[in-house]
């Protein structure tokens, strides 16, 4: 018998699946090349469900449904909605730019996109290791079909079997890492393999194999190096639309499998973990950092930042269990938390522009493209040069404070090791704002090559100012934002 | 809103409307709004001036509000006598700079104007911060426009200068984000830098924090050996950068010392003050030398620069009142003189195109009125009696052969480098018989120029012969500060 509470906590994935299903439906009677019909339903749909979600997370409650299979709490229903708003401006932007590819002569990108939030919501809210592994799976196999979308492309291809088949090797990975830890522990309920952990009496041996599979795994997943060789290859070869789906609101639902998997479920592993992702986060920061300084192509170079960007975030988990203590693990979540969120919102704000400028047969893809972007339209311009300078971390920008939070999680903990690993941080992101700066440069110094001025669609237009606009104001009260990561970390913690 | 945050967010409010609302069509309207926009700025400076109760070290104008409650951030702004005449000086700049720019800059005026107008709140902000990050975030954000500024309107080589610039002095702040996150958890979750000048702290932990704190004040003041970004930045960024550069922005760094590195690690600052005064001594003699030897005029007032500001950290780091007193009266003097140097440079740059000084020669016979201007900035630069520049470096002389006189001897010995630099480039610029066609056909300066270059030359002579408002504002704040450096905060 299942309670009504168990329904309470999975509505919002309801609705999204029930809706997936009847706009797929209404789409079939649709023969407009832009897919007007199917696109306003299917905004409607992500607003219903983003405000059903912040409803929810606004609630902090937290629920457990279905024999404890799914959970409901703020940290999950904030990364839906975040999420689901993320999905909602990516469609927003890319819809010119696929209708212009022939990507919308059916009207699959919507609901596959639906489908892939519903995997990101399967795997947000899942308790269980089956149920996030499937939910894992709904969202990659999703992905896979988006970057095969234009299947006339031969780079688009190339990049979506390059995504299959590392993709599928890490979601292996995963599976096998899950499965030793079911053989150690007998569970795969998160929290049951927490207690029995935590009691002591399973091989650590077994364990620590199984968690290294996991990491590898999830590490695959967030991009990180030295498993982010799919990285660049996709971003780059992905239609423009697909690379922001696949690289916006799915880095929120990994967060989230990152902190179900191993703060949830194997905290009391947390000294293995934590070396591991430490070596993970350095090794991002160093590759991304210095091969995004290299990159001649934008959507190659923002690759890379995203893996180092990636490396920052890791670094704010590498520090919430020092000797044993978890008194900073609130503080260290929570601020790895903030920089996955507005790392999120700085990367639309940035595809956005490189969507916008891509016209019919032009890709605008190389840095050079985005020549003297200031004279031809300052708002555009404005707008790229405040998420460049946010993901560089400067102030009075975002991105500053998420750095600001993971170095001050690092330093909180008082040891030498992260305070020196807080310096190499700093160093790191100095190399990072001279490719960031590159494209500020190019914008804003450099005399343009075509004199056309950039015209978009009011609702891209209106989007992405909003999206400049709120990198800054989060930049300047950034205190609400910070508030909430830290009270839904702390709700997720106390259970 | 109390009239510090006036001070900071009417500019930056003049700025973002320039930005947003301003087009090249209308540039004459924009640049009044600037005009405008950057006296409304400097008239609310002004009651901070007259409001100002001289005699007491304690913060005035004090404004405190929860910014960030997260991280126990305030927004908690406050001045004493080491800050005012700095608020004073960069809203004066601005007033002068954008009067500068007025027909120089033909495109992109809005960009330019509230690229300056919003730089200019930034650098008030980071006088007026109280609070750890508050200070930061104003200290690293006007990198933004003035990378801007000398990438959009600079010379031939203006990306690398830009570039140059911009991290060069990020690495150095980088650093001191680390050190104020370590400040925050030593002093148990507070930014308030008040609060941090009373902090106990070991003598590892000093040295740690005056080292961070060294690699981004040093670099921006800048101290000899960080120096090598200034020249190159000067030569390459507009007549406006340059001049915000040097009155202004160099003295970001050198008030950092004085309200962080000093009182928050006074052991450490005694025990490397050695190191501080040999490097300000290598500064003043050996870049005065640098100085004399330069062929570009812009890179010779760099360079000149950088000797001065010399000066200031000497002046500091000596640990006497005449010293500290002296380098802030340097650091407010070198401001207008500096950026009157740049002016001028710039005023001949606009007509002939040229920044070697042997492009020109016998300006002063096409060009009188203008001349006796550049006479009196020049005599100013090497610290003639009666002009801005000999008060300062008088006191940090004397402050400094109270100390020892072997410093003091150096030091006085750039009195005379200065002379040689100045003295010669002027009279290679502007002496003699006409050097070349182009200097025959210069014509003198205009009202506009006039306006602008009568406005510093009442500024260095008010400062030259009546330095009492000066010096009596901060007397209280310098003796507190003395006082206090002087208590070891080491453990016992």
């Amino acid at each position: 018998m299942i309670d009504k509470l168990s329904w309470v906590a999975i509505y919002p994935e309801i609705v999204l699946l029930v809706m997936a299903c009847i706009i797929a439906l209404v789409d079939l009677s649709s023969t407009s090349a832009q897919r007007t019909r199917t696109y306003v339903l299917t905004l409607l749909t992500l607003a219903v469900v983003a405000v059903l979600t912040g409803i929810a997370a606004n609630d902090g409650k937290t629920i457990y449904g279905f024999g404890g299979m799914v959970v409901s709490d703020p940290m999950g229903n904030w990364l839906k909605c975040f999420a689901t708003v993320a999905l909602m401006v990516t469609l927003v932007y890319g819809r010119p730019y696929a209708a212009d590819r022939g990507m919308l002569r059916g009207g699959e990108m919507f609901t596959i996109s639906m489908f892939a939030l519903l995997g990101m919501f399967v795997m947000i809210s899942g308790s269980n290791f089956l149920l996030i592994y499937l939910g894992l799976e709904l969202l990659t196999l999703s992905s896979y079909a988006l970057v095969a979308l234009r299947r006339d492309n031969a780079v688009a291809s190339e990049a979506a079997m390059k995504y299959f088949v590392l993709g599928a090797m890490a979601s292996g990975f995963l599976l096998y890492g899950l499965s030793m830890l079911y053989g150690a522990t007998g569970s795969l309920d998160v929290n049951e393999v927490f207690k029995i952990i935590a009691s002591g009496k399973v091989n650590h041996q077994v364990l620590v194999f199984g968690l290294v599979f996991i990491v590898a795994g999830l590490a695959f997943k967030v991009g990180a190096a030295p498993f982010h060789m799919w990285v660049p290859d996709v971003y780059q070869g992905a239609p423009t639309a697909v690379t922001l789906l696949i690289g916006a609101a799915p880095e929120l639902a990994a967060f989230a499998i990152i902190i179900r998997l191993l703060v949830e479920g194997l905290l009391p592993l947390a000294i293995d973990w934590q070396q591991m992702l430490t070596l993970l986060a350095i090794a991002s920061l160093l590759v991304g950092n210095l091969a995004a300084i290299a990159q001649t192509n934008l959507k190659r170079m923002l690759a890379y930042s995203t893996i180092a960007q990636m490396g920052f975030m890791l670094l704010g988990l590498v520090a919430g269990v020092v000797n044993g203590n978890t008194y900073n693990a609130q503080f260290a979540y929570s601020a790895s938390m903030f920089y996955i969120v507005t790392y999120v919102l700085t990367t639309l704000a940035s595809f956005g522009i490189i969507l916008l400028l891509a016209r019919e047969g032009f890709e605008s893809e190389e840095i050079t493209d985005l020549a003297g972007l200031n004279q031809r339209s300052p708002l555009y311009a404005g707008v790229m040069a405040i998420a460049m300078f946010s993901l560089a971390g400067l102030p009075p920008l975002v991105g500053f404070y998420a750095k600001l939070a993971v170095l001050q999680a690092l330093i909180a903990s008082g040891q030498a090791f992260y305070i020196g690993l807080a310096v190499f941080a700093v160093i790191m992101s100095l190399i990072g704002a001279f490719y960031y700066l590159r494209v500020v440069k190019v914008m804003y110094f450099d005399a343009p090559v075509t004199a056309s001025t950039v015209s978009a669609p009011r609702d891209v237009r209106t989007v992405l100012s909003i999206n400049g606009l709120l990198i800054l104001v989060l930049g300047i009260v950034p205190g609400g934002l910070m508030t909430l990561c830290a009270n839904a970390i702390v709700a997720t913690l106390a259970n | 809103m109390g009239l510090l945050s006036l001070a900071i967010w009417v500019p930056i409010a003049f700025g973002v409307a320039l930005l947003a609302f301003g087009r090249d069509e209308h540039a004459r309207g924009v640049r009044w709004v600037a005009l405008v926009g950057a006296i409304v700025s400097f008239l609310v400076t002004v009651p901070l001036y007259t409001g100002f109760q001289n005699g007491t070290a304690a913060m005035q104008f004090v404004e405190k509000a929860s910014w960030i409650a997260r991280f126990n951030v305030n927004y908690h702004v406050g001045i004493d006598g080491l800050s005012l005449w700095l608020v004073l000086l960069t809203s004066f700049t601005t007033v002068v700079v954008v009067i500068s720019a007025w027909e120089v800059i033909t495109e992109r005026v809005n960009q330019y104007m509230a690229a300056f107008l919003i730089l200019s709140g930034f650098m008030i902000g980071v006088f007026a911060a109280l609070d750890g990050i508050l200070f930061y975030v104003f200290f690293e954000a006007t990198l933004i426009p003035m990378y801007l500024i000398i990438g959009i309107w600079g010379g031939p080589n203006k990306i690398y200068a830009a570039f140059k610039f911009f991290i060069y002095t990020l690495l150095g702040s980088l650093l001191t984000l680390v050190a104020l996150i370590y400040l925050y958890n030593k002093s148990g979750g507070s930014f308030d830098i008040l609060s941090w000048h009373k902090l106990p702290l070991g003598s590892t932990a000093q040295t740690f924090l005056f080292f961070a704190f060294f690699a981004a004040f040093a670099v921006k003041v800048p101290m000899w050996p960080v120096h090598t970004w200034l020249p190159d930045v000067h030569v390459e960024a507009p007549t406006g950068g340059s001049a915000v550069l040097a009155a202004i922005m160099l003295k970001l760094g050198a008030y950092g010392f004085l309200r962080f590195s000093m009182p928050i690690a006074p052991d450490a600052a005694h025990e490397w003050a050695w190191l501080m005064i040999a490097l300000s001594l290598i500064a003043v003699i050996y870049v005065g030398l640098v100085a004399l030897v330069q062929e570009d005029m812009k890179k010779l007032v760099a360079y000149s620069s950088v000797a001065h500001m010399g000066f200031v950290t000497l002046g500091f780091f000596i640990f006497n009142e005449l010293g500290v007193s002296g380098g802030i009266v340097q650091m407010i003097a070198h401001g207008f003189v500096s950026g009157a140097m740049f002016l001028g440079i710039g005023v001949l740059y606009d007509r002939v195109h040229s920044r070697q000084i042997a492009d020109y020669g016998g300006v002063v016979n096409t060009m009188p009125k203008f001349a006796a201007f550049a006479l009196l900035f020049a005599m100013a630069n090497c610290g003639l009696p009666g002009t801005a520049g000999f008060v300062g470096e008088w006191m940090v002389i004397l402050g400094a052969v109270k100390a020892n006189f072997w410093i003091g001897l150096g030091a006085a010995t750039a009195l005379i480098f200065g002379a040689a630099y100045t003295l010669w480039m002027y009279k290679r610029v502007y002496l003699g018989p006409v050097g070349n066609d182009h200097v025959k056909e210069l014509t003198d300066i205009n009202a506009r120029e006039f306006l602008m270059l009568s406005l510093l030359a009442v500024a260095v002579l008010w400062m030259g012969i009546y330095p009492k408002p000066f010096t009596a504002a901060m007397d209280a704040s310098v003796t507190e500060l003395l006082r206090h450096v002087a208590i070891s905060k080491l453990p016992r």
